[in-house]
């Protein structure tokens, strides 16, 4: 009784008019909170101590690690939904892995551009070819090139599933990256907060570093949901045109 | 270069791109809105929309 309600409600959210209702009530709720968490975030990313190694340097970790977190939090996202084009057609599956590439392709920028940055004042390079950084350059070009193919393909539906294939293909990406540093020697440190035993990072650091990630976390589905919305008019406008493109044809061809 | 630079640099490369993609979602909003608004005020509607309004 219980599932068939989950599913009858999940399945309620497939229509896209009570997606873009529930997107209209919800929206306004996450901006605020994504703004709040951000204050808060920020606020303490400036005022913890620095590292007693890496000094204040430390603090370009408050933008890189939740960015890097959400580079692969994305392309998991996309595989879900790819799941969901493939297998269920759910509706909003590919208006969800579309609209979630562009979100994925700048986070993962701004994994790779703060990444470069702390390198250089702490390994002395701005880049190195080893496994962490390389991996994750791929995913950007992954992401790249998803929005490409979809950009690229006329039919909405067509692109969704070549796309579907391509991201579950390429989610082989995702564990590698994640254990990169653990399978090959890499500059990159090992995982330090998500990891077996417990974090290993001190609580000073670890505060600002969780309220930023969850920060960082409700932007990108708050832009998300936008984004989908977005889509979901998007198809409706050419769906329209479409439509009137006919009945122009028809009103021609009953004057002829 | 001084530590502060690189610090100032990342936070100032991530505002960037966040609040570009904030804009770029949000102005991609509106246009579609506005488009939507224009077809519906030339008469052309989804017909669903249709179905409603012919049963009111």
């Amino acid at each position: 009784m219980t599932d068939s309600l989950a599913i009858s409600k999940f399945s309620d959210l497939a229509n896209p008019t009570r997606f873009l209702a529930l997107a209209a009530r919800i929206l306004p709720w996450m901006a605020v909170i994504t703004a709040i968490l951000f204050a808060i975030g920020l606020y303490l990313s400036f005022t913890t101590e620095g590292d007693y190694q890496q000094g204040a340097t430390v603090r370009i970790m408050y933008v890189h690690v939740p960015a890097a977190w959400l580079s692969m939090m994305c392309y998991t996202v996309m595989a879900v939904s790819a799941i969901g084009t493939l297998v269920w057609r759910h509706p909003l599956a590919d208006v969800s892995h579309k609209a979630a590439a562009p979100l994925g392709a700048a986070f993962t920028l701004i994994a790779l551009a703060t990444g470069s940055l702390w390198g250089r004042p702490m390994w002395g390079t701005w880049w190195v070819w080893d496994a962490r950084l390389t991996s994750v350059f791929v995913l950007f070009l992954m992401y790249l090139g998803l929005i490409a193919l979809n950009r690229a393909m006329d039919d909405p539906s067509r692109a969704a599933r070549v796309s579907a294939v391509l991201i579950l293909v390429g989610f082989v990406n995702i564990p590698i990256i994640k254990f990169s540093v653990d399978w090959w020697n890499t500059l990159h440190q090992p995982a330090s907060v998500i990891r077996m035993g417990g974090p290993t990072i001190d609580q000073e650091f670890l505060w600002p570093l969780l309220i930023m990630a969850i920060a960082f976390t409700m932007l990108f589905f708050t832009l998300h949901v936008m984004a989908m919305r977005n889509e979901i008019w998007r198809r409706r406008v050419a769906a329209q045109r479409r439509m009137a493109a006919r009945l122009a044809g028809h009103v021609t061809g009953s004057e002829g | 270069m001084s530590h502060t630079f690189y610090i100032a640099m990342s936070y100032a490369v991530s505002a960037i791109v966040i609040l570009c993609l904030i804009a770029w979602t949000w102005l991609d909003g509106r246009a579609r809105q506005k488009e939507l608004a224009e077809l519906e005020a030339s008469g052309i509607r989804r017909r669903s929309a249709q179905a409603k309004g012919d049963a009111a």
